[in-house]
C-alpha cells in the first residue's frame, strides 16, 4: 500500500462537484481530508490518499482531468 | 545549552523531534524550527556577535545547528549600502540596498539557506543532498556540496536553457534533467524526495533551510546600528524569504538586541506571476495558482508554499505586496545598475521597481529608514536585459574615428538632456 500527500486546489466552477467523494468511489482508494478551506468562491483541501501506487497515480489523472488542481503537499517545489 | 527544542508545526502546532520532516502528520501543515530563547537570551549578545565571523555565522546561536557550522562558512555578511544616488531619485534621505548579488559561494541568497541546510544535513548524518531547481538554488546546492563533499543530485526541467545547465554542471552534480511539464517535474521531485534517504534542501531540510534567510534581518539591524528599518522591500518567490525576514526582525526584539520593531514588510512580485500581491489586493486568505509567465524567473513559483504566510505578514506589519510588469522590471534593473553600480538579475528588477512604485504611491516618508533586498546576480540572467543595454561604439583603430564617435555620442547626450 503506497501513501500520497497532495494539495487540490478547486476552481470556482468545480467547487459544487463531489470529486473527492467520487474518486474514492470510482478507484480503489481511502480518502483523507486532513486540512481544508473551501468557500463559495474557491478552494483547497490537503487530501491524504492511500491505495495501490498504480491506481494513485490513475486517481490523480482523473482528478486533473476533472478541472482540479493536484499538485504534492509541498506545492511548488522547483526553486 | 539545547537551543532547538525541535520541530513544531506552524497550524495545530503539534510538536516533533529535529528531524530530517517537514510536514505535520496530523494536520499536513508545514513544520518550522522551535527554539528555546531562554537558552539563547544568556548566552547572545551584541558583543559577541560582533566578535564574531565576519559570515552569517556570527548568529549561530539563532540558527537551527546543534554543532559548528560545517559548510558555506563564508556565506552571508553581504554589503549594505546607503543608496544615496537611488534615493534622491526616489525622494528617500535612507535607502539603503542589501547588496546578495557578491554571497559567497554563487552569488545569490540562496547561498545563506543552503549553508545552513548543509551544516544541518551533514549533523542529521545525510551523504548525499538534492535539490529542484532552475537557477540560483541548484547553483548554491552544487557548489556547497562540492566544497563539501556530498553526492549531489539536481533536478531540472529539461527545457532549462544550456547557460544555466552549465552553470551546475561545473561543480559536477548528478544534473538530472526531466522531461515533462513544469508540474511532472515538480510532483517527481517530491516522490523521490520521499522515496530516497537523501537530504532535500528545500523538502525534508525545509525546516532548517528556510531559516538561513533570517540572517538578511539581523545583518540590517547591525548596520543600521541595532535598529530595524521602517520599511524593508522583499522579493516574493515561495514567500518564505519575506516570512523570515519578519522572524528575524522580532526575534532581536523578544531578545533584546533592538527596540520595539515596528518595521512595514513590502513584498514584490512580477505581474506575470503575482498570485501572493493578487491575494493580498483581494484580502483572500488563500492563494490561487498560476501559471507563471515573466522574465523574473527566479520568483516565477506559481502555487508558493508559504504565500499564504507572506500576505498574513504584510498585513499584520501595516505593508503592501505590489506587482509590477515586465517592462519595468527591466527598468528596475537598469537603474539600480545605472545609479549605484549593482548588476542584479531579474529579482532585483522586480524589487527596485516596486520599490519605485511605493515610492511614488508616497508610502515612504522622506526620512524613515527603507531597505531593500537585492537578492542574486545579473550575470545570472543576461538575456532578459540584452535588449536594453545598447551597444558599443563600432569605431576604426584612429584618433580620428573615436573622435567622431565622441563628438557624436555628445551631440547625442545634449538632445536627450534636452
Amino acid at each position: 500500500m503506497a501513501n500520497l500527500k497532495v494539495h487540490i486546489t478547486f476552481p470556482e466552477e468545480k467547487i459544487k462537484e463531489p470529486i473527492i467523494y467520487e474518486v474514492g468511489k470510482k478507484y480503489q482508494i481511502v480518502t483523507n481530508v486532513r486540512r481544508a478551506d473551501v468557500n463559495e468562491k474557491t478552494g483547497w483541501v490537503d487530501l491524504e490518499l492511500t491505495g495501490d501506487v498504480s491506481v494513485i497515480e490513475e486517481a490523480v489523472q482523473w482528478m486533473k482531468q476533472r478541472g482540479v488542481k493536484v499538485d504534492p503537499i509541498e506545492r511548488n517545489i522547483i526553486e | 545549552m539545547n537551543k532547538m527544542k525541535g520541530l513544531v508545526c506552524k497550524e495545530c502546532k503539534k510538536a516533533y523531534p529535529a528531524e530530517a520532516i517537514h510536514v505535520c502528520e496530523f494536520c499536513f501543515g508545514p513544520l518550522e524550527v522551535a527554539y528555546n530563547y531562554d537558552a539563547i537570551r544568556s548566552v547572545i549578545s551584541k558583543e559577541k556577535i560582533q566578535q564574531g565571523p565576519k559570515s552569517l555565522w556570527r548568529y549561530k546561536d539563532l540558527l537551527p545547528i546543534e554543532g559548528e557550522p560545517t559548510a558555506g562558512l563564508n556565506a552571508g555578511f553581504t554589503p549594505m549600502i546607503h543608496a544615496k544616488n537611488l534615493g534622491r531619485i526616489l525622494g528617500l534621505d535612507r535607502l539603503y540596498l542589501k547588496n546578495d548579488t557578491v554571497n559567497c559561494l554563487t552569488l545569490s541568497f540562496k547561498d545563506r539557506v543552503v549553508a545552513v541546510a548543509l551544516t544541518r544535513a551533514k549533523e542529521l548524518g545525510f551523504d548525499t543532498v538534492a535539490c529542484a531547481s532552475t537557477g540560483n538554488l541548484a547553483n548554491s546546492v552544487s557548489a556547497h556540496a562540492a566544497e563539501s563533499g556530498l553526492r549531489c543530485f539536481v533536478f531540472i526541467p529539461s527545457d532549462l536553457e544550456a547557460g544555466k545547465i552549465l552553470g551546475n554542471l561545473v561543480y559536477k552534480p548528478n544534473v538530472v534533467a526531466v522531461e515533462g511539464n513544469y508540474d511532472d517535474v515538480n510532483r517527481l521531485c517530491s516522490e523521490v524526495a520521499g522515496e530516497y534517504p537523501w537530504a532535500f534542501v528545500n523538502i525534508n531540510i525545509r525546516p532548517y533551510y528556510s531559516e538561513g534567510s533570517k540572517t538578511l534581518a539581523y545583518e540590517t539591524m547591525e548596520y543600521l546600528d541595532w535598529q530595524a528599518p521602517d520599511h524593508v522591500v522583499v522579493p516574493i518567490a515561495s514567500g518564505s524569504l519575506l516570512t523570515k525576514i519578519y522572524k528575524g526582525f522580532h526575534e532581536f526584539e523578544s531578545l533584546g538586541l533592538v527596540g520595539p520593531v515596528v518595521t512595514k514588510i513590502h513584498g514584490a512580485q512580477a505581474e506575470g506571476c503575482s498570485p501572493v500581491a493578487e491575494a493580498f489586493k483581494e484580502k483572500r486568505d488563500f492563494i490561487k495558482p498560476v501559471k507563471p509567465k515573466t522574465i523574473a524567473k527566479s520568483l516565477a513559483i506559481g502555487n508558493p508554499a508559504d504565500g499564504f504566510y507572506a500576505v498574513k505578514v504584510a498585513r499584520e506589519s501595516g505593508g503592501l505586496i505590489e506587482s509590477v510588469s515586465d517592462e519595468a522590471v527591466v527598468q528596475g534593473m537598469m537603474l539600480l545598475a545605472q545609479k549605484e553600480g549593482i548588476f542584479a538579475e531579474t529579482a532585483g528588477g522586480v524589487t527596485i521597481a516596486v520599490l519605485k512604485k511605493l515610492a511614488e504611491q508616497g508610502v515612504f516618508k522622506r526620512d524613515e529608514s527603507v531597505v531593500a533586498y537585492i537578492t542574486g546576480n545579473g550575470l545570472k540572467t543576461q538575456e532578459a536585459i540584452a535588449p536594453s543595454v545598447g551597444a558599443p561604439w563600432l569605431i576604426q583603430p584612429s584618433l580620428m574615428s573615436f573622435q567622431e564617435a565622441l563628438k557624436k555620442s555628445d551631440a547625442l547626450k545634449e538632445e536627450g538632456d534636452r
